[in-house]
């Protein structure tokens, strides 16, 4: 291409209105002088053909042979994978082939990591819808036995426990988030903390657990069941990531803005609270829910140190307190005879938390549109 | 309320590199000093360190004075954030406060204090720092909005009246026009001819049609080699630095022939 004669403003690919036939032998039989940037296509429907081509003839293997429906999906995707890269390797070049190849690829493990999220939902809702009711929701399990009876006592109990660890985690959390950011400079101090910090993050729960039972048993003596405690482990386990996701929301605040206040004579921790945390609301507040919806299912240490009951406990600092996961437990793994109302209601329960953890990320991202800096116009 | 400025033996350090050595100058009050120079020969440094910015930035620090009405800016006694209060600062880059709105930012410099303001004195404020920076007739009604909605060039302005709304002594400003388009760099020059008479400026810039137009005095600074400490080369009146300075090393960076 020597001497490019460009005189029309061609997009470099034919778009796909008008598919260029594929016998079209190029760029050799043009007259030298010219620069081609035309290719042959596919046609635009070339997919679908071959996604059905493969779907029929896996179908037919699979009938002949007598796989089952993942034998067959399996078989047609490998087939669609081999068959439309091969083909447009022929029609097309080989930079097409292999842009078609890795599409496959990617829309198949994307598929293949809906698989277990869709199931999920499905089974949970199909199991847990029947149980809902207003005596359900509203009902403890008191004095019940078989039929009827509801989670109100192990809603009220998660959502204690869950609202005092926050109220623990949220404000030290912040604070070491701040401190890393803004005074650590990076020194051994910030840089113990975050090591200590990720190491936090790998804690298994149900050690967390078993420490705040050892610790309240140093207080109340052994078998100590209360709420509280639970909170103080759920808190463990936030923790960590309230400070990671802080962090990371502070470290977004630019600098500029920083040296802006500082520019007009502002202190530094006036310069934190009033510009820095304001900017970065939306991602802390974000951040502090995506935490709480991480640990409002933990089961391990609430069954150790939250304990079990069949009543509501509105007390955090005293006596046992259900919480859903550990109903959930509970009712699947000793439903009581007949077995079939204990189950049904653990499958309730786990659509309800579901549905909570849900809401809450729902009200993250509402929270986070609200507080986000205002653009204007 | 404007003040001239001493500078005698200054060093100035990031940990242990040393950016730029030995700067004498006096920067007269009342008038608008330029800064020129190739890109990281310490303009700005030196610029940051006549507030005490440039303590911000951790393992960076100053030795030698910066005598301003009397007292030395590096004194043991003396708190960085009240030199701040004194001596005011635009930066390169406009940086309104995103969480506040047009009125809010005028006023950052107190409400940002906790200062009590009553709303007439607030109001008057605003209105009088808006004028200063020629951004009034433009946003006058919409001071609730938020700052970030304004263009580049107004959130510039903005910037500026920000900064003489909490009435320094003087006006630092590093490269104030170096992301603006010509009209609204004409706007700020404009500003900056009559904030002189208010306030003494001192302005880096790389642009050396706009050191010649809005300046009285000019420092130039350059690097001895690559890698050494920036230094002032030569300090003159504009009209001398431009015309028929003293040093080979000026004529050949005003002339184009090298940076």
């Amino acid at each position: 291409m020597s001497s490019p004669h460009l005189k029309t403003n061609r997009p470099t690919e034919p778009t796909e209105a008008s598919p260029m036939p594929a016998t079209v032998t190029e760029p050799e039989t043009r007259a030298p002088d010219r620069m081609s940037m035309h290719r042959s296509r596919l046609p635009h429907w070339a997919p679908w053909l071959v996604a059905v081509v493969a779907a029929a003839l896996s179908a037919l293997l699979s009938l002949t042979l007598g796989w089952s429906v993942a034998g067959w999906a399996v078989l047609a995707v490998v087939v669609y994978a081999v068959a439309l890269p091969g083909w447009s390797r022929v029609v097309e070049n080989s930079r097409t082939a292999l842009d078609r190849l890795v599409t496959t690829l990617v829309w198949s493990a994307f598929a293949v990591a809906l698989v277990p999220l869709v199931s999920l939902v499905t089974k949970v809702l199909v199991e847990g819808a029947p149980a809902l009711s207003a005596e359900f929701l509203t009902f403890s399990m008191r004095n019940v036995v078989g039929e009827g009876g509801g989670i109100y006592h192990a809603i009220i109990g998660t959502l204690l426990i869950t609202l005092a660890a926050t109220l623990i985690s949220v404000p030290v959390g912040l604070m070491s988030a701040i401190y890393l950011t803004e005074y650590g400079n990076n020194g051994r101090t910030a840089r113990t903390i975050t090591f200590l910090v990720d190491v936090m993050t790998g804690i298994p729960s149900i050690v967390a657990g078993l420490f705040a039972y050892a610790l309240f048993v140093l207080f109340f003596g052994e078998g100590v069941r209360l709420g509280f405690g639970g909170a103080v482990a759920l808190s463990l386990l936030m923790m960590p990531i309230v400070v990671r996701s802080c962090e990371e929301m502070l470290k977004l605040v630019p600098a500029d803005l920083r040296e802006a206040s500082y520019a007009l004579g502002v202190p530094k921790w006036r310069t934190i609270t009033k510009v820095v945390l304001p900017t970065s609301l939306a991602g802390i507040i974000t951040g502090v829910t995506l935490a709480v919806a991480r640990v409002i299912g933990e089961t391990a240490p609430l069954l150790i140190i939250a304990g079990s009951t069949d009543s509501v406990n509105m007390n955090l600092f005293a006596e046992r307190m259900m919480t859903l996961p550990v109903f959930i437990y509970y009712s699947y793994t000793q439903p009581g005879v007949p077995a079939e109302f204990g189950q049904e209601r653990a499958w309730g329960a786990a659509l309800v938390l579901i549905v909570i953890v849900m809401a809450l990320n729902l009200l993250a991202r509402a929270v986070g549109h609200y507080f986000a800096p205002k653009s204007g116009h | 309320m404007a003040k001239s400025i001493d500078v005698s033996d200054l060093d100035i350090y990031y940990g242990d590199f040393k950016a730029v050595q030995n700067v004498n100058m006096t920067i007269q009050s009342r008038s608008v000093t330029a800064l020129i120079g190739p890109s990281g020969c310490g303009k700005s440094t030196f610029l940051r360190s006549l507030n005490r910015m440039h303590e911000v930035i951790p393992g960076a620090r100053v030795e030698g004075k910066i005598v301003i009405d009397g007292q030395d800016l590096y004194g043991p006694d003396v708190d960085p954030v009240d030199v701040r209060r004194q001596i005011g600062m635009v930066f390169q880059r406009p940086n309104p406060f995103p969480t506040m709105s047009i009125y809010d930012n005028v006023l950052a410099g107190s409400r940002l204090n906790a200062k009590r303001l009553s709303k007439a004195k607030g109001d008057e404020i605003v209105e009088k720092s808006l004028r200063g920076a020629n951004l009034w007739t433009e946003v006058k009604d919409r001071l609730g909005k938020p700052g970030q909605g304004l263009s580049g060039g107004q959130q510039q302005r903005l910037c500026i009246a920000r900064a003489i709304a909490v009435e320094p002594q003087v006006l630092l400003m590093d490269e104030p026009c170096s992301a603006l388009d010509p009209i609204s760099t004409a706007a700020v020059e404009d500003l900056i001819h009559e904030l002189k008479t208010d306030y003494t400026i001192v302005i880096v810039t790389h642009n050396m049609q706009q050191a010649a137009r809005v300046s009285q005095e000019t420092g130039f600074f350059n690097l001895a080699a690559a890698g050494e400490p920036g230094e002032l080369v030569e300090m003159n009146p504009t009209a001398k630095i431009f015309g028929n300075p003293d040093e080979k090393a000026t004529e050949a960076y005003i002339s184009g022939r090298f940076g």
